[in-house]
C-alpha cells in the first residue's frame, strides 16, 4: 500500500464515510478517550504550555539543522557497526531494503508498526521478490489478514472495525472459533505472531525518535512486539523519515513525554526501547546485523517553504482526534494513509494538488487542530496556505467554490450591490423556501441543501430595522 | 570492538537538504540553551520515600503488582511470589546483584521444590531464548526506576539479556530504592553525560511501565498482548 489508499474520487469516499454508521460512532467514541486523555495528562502536568514551547524549539531547531544532525547519526550508526543508507526516493529505498533480505536469504520478515514503510509500499516490493511479510501490531496485523483494508489512523489503525468483524476476519482468514471479546481476540494474535516471531529472519521497523549523539533510534510501543521484532531475528532494518530525529537523549525524553501524552494521555507507554547498532560482542540476543534507511521521498521540497513546520510533526495524532471533520467522514475519506489535519497538509505536499487538492478543503479551520498540536504546529494556517496556493497558482478549487465565491465577491464588493442583492434575495429564492427553510437549492446552493437545510432569508433586514429604529427613537 | 558500518549516498543527500534550506552544508551546530525547561520541574525536591509514594500510586494505574519489603526478606518474598504465580519455570539475568541482595541461593532452593530455572548465560547461545520463550516468569533488577511513570529502566549486557522482560508470561523488576528518580529526564541526561564522555550506550535501553498492552480493538484496553501478560514490581531498601 502507497500512501494513497483507494481509486474512488473524494466525494465518493466522504459519501461512504458518512453513511458508515459503526465506523462514525466508533471515531466519535474515540475521539472522546483520546481527548480527554489528553487533556488529563496535560492537566496533570500544569505547565502544558512550557512543555509545548519546549518541543516548538526543539522541533524548530533540529529540522533548521537537519543535514548537520542527520550526518552526526549516520556517523555514530556507522561507529557502533550499523549500515547507514540514504534514499531519495521510495524506489531507491525498497531496493535497498529489498537486497539487504535477499544477501541475508530473508524468507519471512516480521514488522512492527511504521507509517513511512507504507508511504514507500515496502511490504509490496519485498512479497515481489518471494518474501513473507507479517504484520505484528495488532491492529495492523488485523488489516493484514483482512486483505490488506487500509489504515485509517496512525495510531490505531483498525478504528474502524467493530470486534465482531475482527472476528468474523479471525474466523474466515484462520478458523478462529471463539468469541468476539478483546481479551480473545488479542489471545489468539499472541499466539500466532508468537510463531512467526520465533520464526522470522528478518525483523523491520519504523522510528520514533533517533538520537544524533550516539546514533540510537527509539521505539514508542505497547504492544512489545516491537522489542520481538529487534529481539529475535538476525537481521534488523530500520526505516525513518529523515525528519524523525533529535540531537540527544535529552530532547528525544522530552519529546516521548509529549508523544505518549498527547498521542493516548499516558505518561509513557508500555516500552520506550532505545537501541544502538546490532548486539555488542558477548550478547546472546538482538540483531547481529543493523541497517538504518532515512527516507527523503518528497519531504525535502518541503524545507525552506511556508510549509516547513508539517516536518516538526511528531505523529501523535492528536489533530485527527479532535478534528470535526475527520470526526464524520472518519480516515478512509482522505484518501491517504495519512488522514486528519497532519494529513490535509502532508499529503498534498508529498502527492501533489492534481491528485489530493480536496484535501485542505476538508476542514473547519476551527483551529482545534493546531490547539492540540503538542509541537505548536498551526496546522489550520497551513490548510489556509494550501488554499491560497490552489486557487491562485494553481486554479484548482473545487468548481462549486469558483462559483460561489465569484459571485459571493461580487455581491460584497460595494454596499450598493450588496444591499441589493440581499433585498433580493428573498424574492429570487421564494420559490424553493418551504416552512422558512429550503431543502432543494438551485445552483450553487445545491451543494449544501443536498446534506442540509438553508435557512430561507428573512424579509426583514438588518440594516432595514436599524433604521426603523433609529427613526423611531428620533435619532 | 566491531568493524565500522558503512553509509551510502550521504553527500547527494545531505547537500539538497542544504541547498532546500537556501545555505550551505553545516558541519558545526551547537545545540542551543532552550528557553523552556519544565521538564526539570516535576517531583522537584521529592525525597525518596515520597518518590517511593509516587511510584506506587502510578502502579495502580498501569496494572502492576508492588510489593516493599528489605534487603534481608528478600529471597522470602521472591520465592512466595513465585509459587503464588504458580510458577513453574524462571529465568533471571546473570547479574552480580543477585548475590548481593541474597539471592545466589535461589536457584538450587527452586529446584528443590522442582521449578525450574535458568540464569542467562552468555555462552549459551540461542538456549536462553529457547527456555525463555516457554518461561513463566523473567526476573530482572532495575537499572533506574522512574517515579512519575512507573518505569522500570534496564541497560542490556552480556548477562542482561533483552529476552527475560520480554518472553515469559509474567515478569518481575527488583528496584532498589537508591534507584528512584523523579522521571525520564534524569536517566536521559545520564546516558547523555556518558555519550559526551565517550562512554558506550548499551545496545538496547528498555523503559518498561508494567505489563504489555493495546487498545487496538475499538479502544479497549486489553492488558498481555506480546510481551508478559502481567508484570510485578518488589522495591527492596537497599539502605
Amino acid at each position: 500500500m502507497a500512501m494513497k489508499i483507494g481509486e474512488k474520487p473524494f466525494k465518493e469516499r466522504v459519501s461512504d464515510g458518512i453513511g458508515d454508521l459503526f465506523m462514525r460512532g466508533a471515531v466519535s467514541s474515540a475521539q472522546g478517550r483520546f481527548r480527554s486523555g489528553r487533556l488529563n495528562a496535560a492537566e496533570e502536568l500544569g505547565n502544558w504550555e512550557d512543555w509545548r514551547k519546549l518541543g516548538e524549539e526543539i522541533r524548530t531547531h533540529t529540522i533548521e539543522n537537519l543535514d548537520y544532525y542527520l550526518e552526526l547519526l549516520s556517523e555514530n550508526v556507522t561507529k557502533r557497526g550499523g549500515h547507514v543508507f540514504f534514499a531519495e526516493t521510495a524506489e531507491e529505498a525498497n531496493e535497498y531494503i529489498t537486497n539487504v533480505v535477499k544477501k541475508n536469504n530473508g524468507k519471512k520478515v516480521v514488522k512492527s508498526k511504521s507509517m513511512v514503510t507504507e508511504e514507500i509500499n515496502m511490504n509490496e516490493a519485498l512479497e515481489n521478490a518471494g518474501c513473507e511479510v507479517i504484520e505484528s501490531d495488532l491492529g495492523e496485523w488485523i488489516l493484514q489478514v483482512d486483505d490488506h483494508d487500509p489504515p485509517s489512523h496512525i495510531v490505531t489503525p483498525a478504528l474502524h472495525k467493530n470486534k465482531e468483524q475482527i472476528r468474523d476476519v479471525f474466523r474466515d482468514k484462520l478458523g478462529y472459533d471463539k468469541t468476539e471479546k478483546p481479551e480473545e481476540l488479542a489471545l489468539f494474535a499472541r499466539e500466532k505472531l508468537r510463531e512467526e516471531f520465533l520464526q522470522a529472519d528478518i525483523g523491520i521497523t519504523g522510528c520514533n525518535f533517533a538520537i544524533a549523539e550516539s546514533g540510537t533510534i527509539s521505539l514508542v510501543t505497547n504492544e512489545g512486539n516491537a522489542r520481538m521484532v529487534t529481539t529475535i531475528p538476525k537481521t534488523q532494518i530500520t526505516v525513518m523519515g529523515m525528519e524523525r530525529i533529535v540531537p540527544t537523549w535529552e530532547e528525544m525524553e522530552v519529546l516521548v513525554s509529549l508523544l505518549t501524552r498527547a498521542a493516548v494521555g499516558q505518561k509513557l507507554t508500555s516500552y520506550i526501547t532505545a537501541l544502538t547498532g546490532p548486539k555488542q560482542v558477548g550478547e546472546v540476543d538482538g540483531p547481529e546485523e543493523f541497517h538504518l534507511v532515512i527516507v527523503d521521498n518528497g519531504r525535502s521540497k518541503i524545507l525552506g517553504t511556508a510549509f516547513q513546520s508539517i516536518l516538526h510533526c511528531i505523529r501523535c495524532a492528536a489533530c485527527i482526534n479532535v478534528c470535526p471533520v475527520y470526526r464524520h467522514v472518519g480516515g478512509h475519506s482522505y484518501g491517504s494513509i495519512y488522514p486528519g489535519p497532519v494529513g490535509a497538509v502532508l499529503t498534498p505536499l508529498l502527492g501533489g494538488y492534481d491528485e489530493y487538492k480536496e484535501l485542505p478543503y476538508a476542514s473547519t479551520l476551527c483551529a482545534a487542530c493546531t490547539e492540540a498540536c503538542p509541537v505548536k504546529i498551526p496546522l489550520h494556517e497551513h490548510l489556509l496556505r494550501h488554499r491560497q496556493g490552489i486557487v491562485e497558482k494553481e486554479g484548482k478549487a473545487p468548481v462549486f467554490e469558483n462559483i460561489s465565491m465569484k459571485a459571493f465577491s461580487m455581491g460584497t464588493a460595494s454596499p450598493s450591490m450588496y444591499n441589493i442583492g440581499s433585498r433580493l434575495a428573498p424574492k429570487a429564492l421564494g420559490a424553493f423556501v418551504k416552512d422558512d427553510k429550503i431543502s432543494d437549492g438551485p445552483g450553487p446552493l445545491k451543494n449544501w441543501t443536498e446534506i442540509r437545510d438553508f435557512p430561507a432569508p428573512k424579509k426583514d433586514r438588518f440594516r432595514d430595522l436599524y433604521k426603523k429604529r433609529k427613526k423611531e427613537r428620533g435619532e | 570492538m566491531m568493524a565500522a558500518g558503512q553509509v551510502y549516498n550521504r553527500n547527494s543527500f545531505l547537500d539538497n537538504l542544504a541547498k532546500n534550506l537556501g545555505r550551505e552544508r553545516r558541519h558545526q551546530v551547537e545545540r542551543p540553551e532552550w528557553d523552556h525547561n519544565p521538564q526539570w520541574g516535576v517531583l522537584k525536591g521529592a525525597t525518596q520515600d515520597e518518590l517511593v509514594e509516587v511510584l506506587k500510586k502510578q502502579c495502580l494505574l498501569i496494572h502492576t503488582d508492588v510489593h516493599e519489603t528489605v534487603s534481608s526478606e528478600l529471597p522470602a518474598l521472591i520465592t512466595h511470589l513465585i509459587k503464588e504465580y504458580g510458577g513453574k519455570s524462571v529465568v533471571t539475568w546473570d547479574d552480580p546483584r543477585f548475590e548481593e541482595f541474597g539471592l545466589s541461593g535461589l536457584p538450587k532452593e527452586l529446584n528443590e521444590e522442582e521449578i525450574a530455572v535458568r540464569v542467562w548465560d552468555q555462552e549459551g547461545g540461542e538456549e536462553n531464548l529457547a527456555f525463555s520463550a516457554t518461561a513463566d516468569i523473567g526476573i530482572t533488577f532495575s537499572d533506574a526506576t522512574l517515579a512519575e511513570s512507573g518505569t522500570v529502566v534496564l541497560f542490556s549486557d552480556k548477562g542482561k539479556g533483552r529476552a527475560v522482560s520480554l518472553l515469559p508470561v509474567i515478569y518481575f523488576a527488583i528496584i532498589p530504592k537508591s534507584t528512584i528518580v523523579p522521571r525520564m529526564t534524569q536517566v536521559a541526561k545520564h546516558i547523555h553525560n556518558k555519550v559526551e564522555n565517550g562512554e558506550l550506550v548499551p545496545s538496547c535501553v528498555n523503559f518498561i511501565s508494567g505489563p504489555s498492552n493495546s487498545a487496538d480493538i475499538e479502544m479497549n484496553l486489553i492488558v498481555g498482548v506480546h510481551g508478559p501478560v502481567r508484570a510485578t514490581y518488589i522495591i527492596v531498601d537497599d539502605k
